[in-house]
């Protein structure tokens, strides 16, 4: 169990320490450690923790960080006092570069904020955030969020139109997120 | 010490989703109500935490924790972003386990997992504008998708070469002038 702690300390530790770009940019980050690399979980339980992440107070990076440290253990067969530990674990992991970097380049990332070898860091770094936001929404479209045509041909389309309807919703109609959510979890009540 | 543990106490239980929603609060309550720093070194922050990487609230936090009370000051702050979100999201957790098996909740879900995909793929535009795409550097929100989405490559691999490329590049260019 140890092992898994120093695992889970060390992956929330690094998506702390490159995590540019926001909490969106985050989750890429967050699903490819967990998801892809060391399947502590599903993506669709990914998706659910996303989810809730979303729709509760907080910043989404220490939601969905303290999620994912609790369902890691769990899912491993362990107990939910463990799943407790390993939350604590991972959401003081991807706080602890924060607080070193904040304290130690602050005053440096002050003055030289403009400096021509920052800016030549984020040049190509901002536009590479914008490919994590995009690779995060690619591969959350699996079947386990969608469901295929051939295996279950209404969740899928039905999954397709709710897909439209949230994005367009909250894109065009600047309807908030939360709202969204929750009329799309009506919407799978009744309809799936 | 406690007003400071309670303003971002305040701060991390009322951002939801992104962070950048709660400027405007954290600057009512650190600008107008307790005058710890002026407007003009506010926005500097802001601008310096959205640079750096971590939780842009706790970021935030830790700033304006260090700047008022030194490393004690940031440790009260980062504690009051983040117990909110520890708190509530443990006791959904704990909760969500005996549900999870619902056929309501189970159903519900099932409505919410593509919403989440849309409201992630929302943004992507419009952070495409504030990263300042065109078409010199549009390759490389392209690359770094594929990279990731068809070839497996971390993220952070991917910021990193970013990162790096960035700087190599931007020295080459220098030299060649």
């Amino acid at each position: 169990m140890t092992a898994y702690f120093i695992l889970l300390f060390w992956t929330f530790f690094k998506i702390g320490l490159f995590g540019f770009g926001g909490g969106y940019a985050m989750i890429s980050m967050i699903q490819g450690e967990v998801v892809t690399h060391h399947h502590w979980m599903t993506m669709g339980q990914f998706t659910d923790i996303v989810a809730v992440s979303q729709m509760t107070p907080g910043p989404i990076g220490i939601n969905s960080a303290t999620y994912v440290g609790y369902t890691a253990l769990t899912n491993a067969g362990y107990a939910p006092i463990w799943g407790v530990l390993g939350s604590l674990i991972s959401t003081f992991a991807v706080v602890l570069p924060s607080f070193i970097l904040m304290i130690v380049i602050s005053r440096f990332l002050m003055a030289y904020r403009h400096h021509r070898s920052v800016e030549q860091v984020f040049s190509w770094l901002r536009p590479a955030v914008v490919g994590l936001l995009a690779a995060a929404a690619l591969c959350l479209m699996t079947p386990e969020n969608f469901s295929t045509p051939r295996d279950n041909p209404w969740q899928f389309w039905v999954s397709v139109l709710i897909f439209l309807f949230a994005f367009v919703s909250t894109k065009v109609y600047r309807l908030s997120p939360i709202r969204a959510i929750i009329i799309c979890a009506i919407v799978g009540i009744v309809l799936m | 010490m406690w007003t400071l543990f309670s303003t971002f106490l305040h701060i991390g239980l009322f951002t939801i989703g992104g962070g950048y929603a709660m400027i405007p609060l954290i600057e009512a309550k650190i600008v107008d109500e307790h005058r710890w720093m002026s407007r003009e070194e506010l926005l500097d922050l802001i601008a310096v935490a959205q640079s750096c990487p971590g939780i842009f609230a706790v970021n935030i936090g830790i700033f304006v924790g260090y700047k008022l009370n030194g490393k004690r000051g940031a440790l009260v702050t980062t504690l009051g972003t983040v117990l909110p979100s520890f708190v509530i999201i443990l006791s959904i957790a704990l909760l969500f386990q005996q549900f999870r098996d619902n056929a309501i909740v189970e159903r519900a879900f099932r409505g919410i997992r593509p919403a989440v995909v849309a409201l992630i793929a929302a943004p992507v535009f419009r952070m495409a504008q504030m990263a300042k795409i065109n078409r010199f550097n549009v390759w490389i929100p392209i690359v770094a998708t594929l990279a990731i989405w068809l070839l497996g490559v971390s993220p952070i691999l991917v910021i990193l070469v970013a990162g790096i490329g960035g700087y190599a590049y931007g020295q080459f260019k220098e030299e060649d002038k």
